[in-house]
């Protein structure tokens, strides 16, 4: 097959996913409609905070709801998609036509990243339009890598809970068991200054604080340049090196696990 | 002509279990092959091996000339799978799941024409849910024929029909064969595989206890029924399969029907009997069916 072909079938998964997307609410739901709800929450509670320099409490919060959204989309939707497809059989319907199953995983992939970008450029939105957050282009380059290796991360591990996992009907309680811990530790919701140490090291172990911080900083008007810290994207790697493994050795496509 | 399948002593356990103890048969290029059976009795094992969904633990397995298990993407676009239970994304329309389950093969059926085909014209634009359990076994022979296969696996195509929507997907499948497709199917119901298909294989317990057409396959097994009606006190000759008599009608049961008859005939013309209403009746496909697996059954037992 050319190029130009697999590239039209991936543009074809891409677009299905997302569509399925749309027409489930509870996915929508948790995925865009929740960092918005805690985005407002947060920014209303904590509206009054004095962050320093004269910066809004959401300068801060909004690039942690995204990273927040942007984790929901991959690693939450293909834990729970991925699986829920597995125990239906529509993976095991796909694995009998000729569409290559990277091209399916990546499909799933695109679409979360799709969803990803939406609710991060809808966080900054909000926002900017109701809580005085303040685009900082000079780091937007930053910001990329960061979100592209952490888009890859939470998605290999997204796939290795579906893999380890034999039975959709649990999928949602062990990613938001999984994510919703990781993200308080992560220091997501709350700064973790004042945690004792002992939560800042396994803060430091899961991906997530290595994905919000720098992401995070790349919009932080107090650093004149803020250095792209090359441990975070290490520990990030590791983690998507070893979501990878996990894939390889125990993802199935039929719902009884042959 | 040579095989389109071909499978050769296959067989798998799984853990103790032997779901199938070498089986071997063919399908010919645009024959329609029907392995027959009661449930458990390792038909869906045989065909997701053939469909290359599971591996078998031994034997030859030849599909358009590939492994199935190796085949990969070239083998998968020459084959057409209706699997007994699929799931499908219910929020999509049945246009829409068509057009992307489709989209990878290299030869495709336009969309319109496959709803046409399989008889969802009015359902085109609704979404999957709606559907009724009919109609989504229709959808699912539409899919497993987007992209023109060459051989169309059906896993149990009419399971849980009521009798009208049977007939009617028949009719589909029958259509099948004059598009010249080669066809193997699973069923669990006799006039399904006496109606659609050339040839039979009867499957129980992992083995193939019967192979044959809808018209051979009672030979020298179930048993025929020869009956006549007698005046007067004459008693019928003693034979493996009776006589037995309600009032004046005699009844044998015979499996060599053609020497019974011989000497039956020889009798009566000895005395000058008439025999009346003499009436040689075949065994029905379903008395050989329960014949057979009935058989089988028994032979299991000690097992």
């Amino acid at each position: 097959m050319s190029a130009r072909r697999y590239v039209s079938l991936l543009w074809g998964q891409t677009r299905h996913n997302n569509r399925v997307f749309w027409r489930t609410p509870a996915a929508a739901f948790f995925t865009l409609a929740l960092p918005v709800i805690f985005l407002i929450l947060f920014s209303v509670i904590f509206g009054d905070v004095e962050v320093g320099g004269g910066y809004s409490f959401s300068q801060f919060f909004a690039p942690a709801m995204a990273v927040f959204a942007a984790v929901s989309s991959s690693f939450s939707n293909l834990a729970i998609g991925v699986s829920y497809a597995r125990d239906q059989g529509v993976l095991k319907r796909v694995r009998g036509t000729p569409l290559p199953a990277w091209v399916y995983m990546a499909g799933r992939i695109c679409s979360g990243v799709w969803m990803a970008v939406l609710s991060v450029g809808l966080m900054f939105l909000l926002g900017w339009a109701f809580f005085d957050f303040r685009m900082v282009w000079a780091n937007l380059g930053t910001a990329l890598v960061v979100f592209v290796v952490g888009i890859a991360t939470f998605s290999a591990l997204g796939l290795a809970v579906c893999a380890v996992l034999k039975n959709a009907d649990s999928s949602p309680a062990v990613a938001n068991g999984v994510f919703l811990p990781m993200a308080f530790v992560s220091g997501i919701f709350i700064q973790l200054d004042d945690a004792p140490r002992w939560l800042k090291i396994l803060g430091d172990v899961f991906p997530l604080k290595h994905f919000a911080g720098p992401f995070g900083e790349a919009f932080n008007p107090l650093h004149e340049s803020p250095i792209l810290g090359w441990e975070h994207l290490g520990v990030m790697a590791l983690w998507l090196l070893f979501g990878m493994v996990i894939i390889t050795r125990y993802f199935t496509w039929d719902p009884r696990g042959e | 002509m040579s095989p389109v399948v071909s499978v050769e002593n296959l067989t798998k356990n799984y853990g103790s279990v032997t779901a199938l103890a070498g089986v071997s048969f063919t399908v010919d290029e645009g024959e329609v092959l029907a392995i027959l059976g009661p449930n458990g009795a390792g038909k869906t094992t045989a065909v997701e091996i053939l469909e290359g969904y599971r591996r078998a633990d031994g034997g030859t397995i030849n599909v358009l000339g590939h492994d199935p298990t190796s085949g990969g993407r070239e083998f998968r676009d020459r084959i057409g799978i209706v699997l007994q239970e699929t799931g499908i994304e219910m929020v999509l329309t049945v246009r829409e799941a068509i057009d992307i389950y489709a989209r990878s093969y290299s030869r495709r059926l336009p969309t319109d024409e496959l709803i046409d085909l399989v008889g969802l014209d009015g359902k085109a634009d609704a979404r999957i849910k709606t559907l009724s359990g009919g109609q989504k076994r229709r959808l699912d022979l539409a899919l497993g024929l987007a992209g023109d296969p060459e051989v169309v696996f059906l896993d149990e195509p009419t399971t849980g029909f009521d009798p009208s929507a049977r007939r009617k997907s028949w009719a589909m499948i029958e259509g099948l064969t004059e598009l010249g497709k080669t066809i193997l199917l699973t069923t669990h119901y006799l006039d399904e595989a006496q109606h659609l298909a050339d040839r039979i294989i009867v499957l129980a317990d992992g083995s193939i206890v019967a192979e044959g057409t809808a018209d051979t396959l009672g030979e020298g097994r179930a048993a025929s029924t020869i009956s006549f009606t007698v005046e007067g006190s004459d008693q019928p000759p003693r034979l493996e399969g009776g006589p037995a008599m309600t009032g004046h009608t005699v009844t044998y049961r015979s499996t060599s029907v053609t020497s019974d008859l011989l000497v039956l005939t020889s009798w009566a013309t000895e005395r000058g009997v008439d025999l009346d209403g003499l009436e040689v009746t075949r065994p029905s496909l379903e008395d050989v069916y329960l014949h057979i697996v009935g058989e089988t059954a028994n032979g299991g037992q000690g097992s």
